[in-house]
């Protein structure tokens, strides 16, 4: 089912929540929905399940239009946040629900209710459930429950609102896999909305990036970490250590870190500088007074994970090679294998590298 | 309760006892009075005053009036509890404060009003009877007058539970493909039904009970709109106390009942809660 959105605008008063947001999914797509709370996820997620209607925009699900379809005429799917399930029905009345409201003719006989109910307890794993009422079963169950209720009405949309923030951190990685192989399982459209990148990056296919009522970037989580069009992306998805740095004439400049020449084609002024942790590379120094101090090493499987101290920034890199020399206190050299720069309106520049040697060594692939 | 925050035992045994003789004062004795009056000269008088046509006719009418103006504020006061807690709109403190109204305002002052919209000499009154409808003096101002009056007891009860309970049942109903009656019906009145049921029976004891108001526009014809806290009144300005107080133990009795069977519904509750917990 395909679902395309476009120029939505939703207001509150004087806010925009929604602030000119186009978006296309592929059918059987997994996407997610990932920015900050008041960034209008939640809002374009109401909007796409008939909760709540736009100001200005379309929507469309399967090619047509839904702006004045309500909620309960739209077979969209809804995980709510807190389940919201019913709760003085038992988990079998609550599943069944969105059969038993169909008008007499759609509605399917009450065996084949039952039967439906029992193979879709099965799916979520919890036949043993049927007579429990919800204030009797575990968070974790009670969102699967809320899972085959909303998949009961064979929706062609499925919508995830926060769906494993009531859950506690082990819970929640296992959930979450599981949520994903039940989605390859069935091939449902979904949306997921989340301000956990985390959850978004090991769920989702694509994602779309929100801040203040509009989408900044839209695209696979791999992109988003190499790519990032915008500062807030780039600060939002993935670690980074964030410098600030100025261009002069043309050249790229930092207090607490010298790279080697680096271009930047916009122009002159105080810029924004990302680096990931994986893109600093942290060595022994050969002269023996590298420029920068080694303040904390965490060994991690392959390569250590080690904090220096560069001017007066902490910076977070890592050390391939020849972890056992560096301690804290040592000197070491830096590699700069990547860096991304933005402008004050935190818009990306383009760079250019000129390789030369410095102080600190400098790599290629800008 | 936590050693904490739990009073030491001689002042908690004190506060209990202060309590229970404050309530026992306040609430038993006039109770008791009130029985110890009527049966002062035995069963056989006090039947004989409740069995008097006027009285029979007295127990009917309250009777009557409750059954008409307990359903009509159990449908107002749930519609009113939806829009307050469900739904987003101008003027909702106006409507919380509206609802509260009744409370405030002096009982005689809700009669007279009516009385002035309605009476012989009132706005509409004159128009009304040309057209034969009597509104003061006769049921549908006593049915007025109550309805007023107590009002605010089933909304009261719902909008905070179900302000509680939020929106998400609801549009969750709504996704799963019901509509608006259905997701009434099924989801919204089945989670308080249990809360609607305390509102009616304490709103059914104050209708059976309410004086000032129903006083004003009753107009006092015996036998035909009397009501029995009226007919205890009249029966007690004309020194005909045994008769005033059988009448009265029997009002009394009924408004006991209805709080004894709110509390078994509050303790059924707790249990079918405390089960699920």
């Amino acid at each position: 089912m395909t679902v395309e959105i476009e120029k939505l605008v939703r207001r509150f008063g004087h806010n925009a929540a929604l602030d000119g947001v186009s978006l296309a999914l592929h059918p059987g797509e997994f996407a997610a929905l990932l920015g900050p709370s008041g960034s209008g996820k939640t809002t374009l997620l109401r909007i796409l399940a008939g909760l709540d209607f736009p100001d200005a925009g379309s929507v469309r699900i399967a090619g047509t239009d839904v702006a004045g379809v309500p909620a309960r005429l739209r077979g969209v799917g809804v995980v709510f946040q807190h389940y919201a399930l019913f709760r003085h029905m038992t988990i079998a009345e609550n599943i069944a629900f969105g059969l038993r409201v169909r008008p007499r003719r759609l509605r399917p006989a009450a065996a084949d209710i039952a039967r439906r109910v029992a193979t879709l307890l099965e799916l979520v794993q919890i036949p043993d459930l049927a007579g429990r009422y919800p204030d009797q079963v575990s968070g974790g169950q009670r969102q699967r429950v809320a899972l085959a209720r909303a998949l009961a009405i064979e929706p062609s949309l499925l919508l995830l609102d926060e769906p494993f923030g009531a859950l506690d951190a082990l819970v929640r990685k296992e959930v979450r896999r599981w949520v994903r192989g039940l989605h390859d399982r069935l091939g449902i459209t979904s949306v997921l909305v989340t301000h956990d990148q985390d959850e978004a990056m090991e769920l989702a296919d694509r994602i779309a990036v929100m801040d203040r009522g509009r989408i900044v970037q839209f695209g696979t989580p791999r992109a988003l970490l190499d790519d990032p069009q915008t500062a807030f992306v780039a600060g939002f998805i993935g670690e980074a250590n964030r410098l600030r740095g100025e261009v002069r004439d043309g050249w790229l400049e930092m207090r607490d870190l010298p790279v080697p020449m680096v271009r930047v084609k916009g122009r002159d002024g105080p810029v924004e500088v990302f680096i990931r942790p994986a893109d600093l590379l942290v060595a022994p120094s050969p002269r023996r007074h590298g420029c920068v101090e080694v303040a904390l090493v965490r060994p991690e499987t392959e390569s250590a994970r080690v904090v220096v101290r560069c001017g007066a920034s902490l910076l977070d890199g890592v050390a391939p090679t020849q972890v056992g020399r560096i301690l804290p206190g040592v000197l070491c050299d830096v590699t700069v294998r990547r860096l991304t720069v933005f402008g004050e309106d935190g818009a990306r520049e383009d760079l250019h590298l000129v390789d030369a040697p410095g102080c600190v060594g400098a790599g290629a692939s800008i | 309760m936590s050693a904490a925050t739990q009073d030491p035992a001689p002042a908690r045994i004190a506060l209990v006892l202060l309590g229970a003789a404050l309530a026992a004062a306040i609430f038993l004795l006039p109770l008791a009075a009130v029985l110890a009056e009527a049966l002062r000269r035995g069963w056989e008088p006090a039947w004989t005053a409740i069995s008097d046509p006027d009285s029979i006719a007295a127990i009917r009418l309250t009777l009557l009036v409750a059954a008409i103006a307990v359903p009509i504020n159990a449908a107002g006061g749930i519609a009113a509890a939806w829009a307050i807690a469900k739904c987003d709109f101008a003027g909702k403190r106006v409507l919380i404060t509206l609802i509260e109204l009744p409370f405030s305002v002096s009982p005689v002052i809700s009669g007279l009003v009516y009385v002035l919209l309605f009476g012989a000499q009132g706005y509409f009154g004159p128009a009304l009877r040309a057209y034969g409808f009597e509104i003061i003096f006769a049921l549908p101002g006593l049915v007025l007058a109550t309805v007023f009056v107590t009002f605010p007891f089933v909304a009261r009860t719902l909008i905070p539970l179900m302000q509680e309970q939020g929106r998400e049942e609801e549009e969750a109903a709504a996704t799963l493909g019901a509509g608006g009656w259905q997701i009434f019906l099924r989801v919204t009145l089945p989670n308080v039904k249990w809360a609607l049921l305390a509102g009616v029976l304490l709103c059914n004891a104050r209708a059976m009970g309410e004086f000032g108001a129903v006083s004003v526009v009753s107009g006092h014809i015996r036998g035909q709109t009397n009501t029995m806290p009226l007919h205890v009144e009249i029966l007690y300005n004309e020194y005909m106390f045994v008769g005033a107080f059988a009448v009265a133990a029997l009002l009394a009795l009924l408004g006991v009942v209805t709080l004894a069977a709110k509390t078994l519904l509050e303790t059924l509750t707790a249990r079918r809660i405390g089960e699920h917990a």
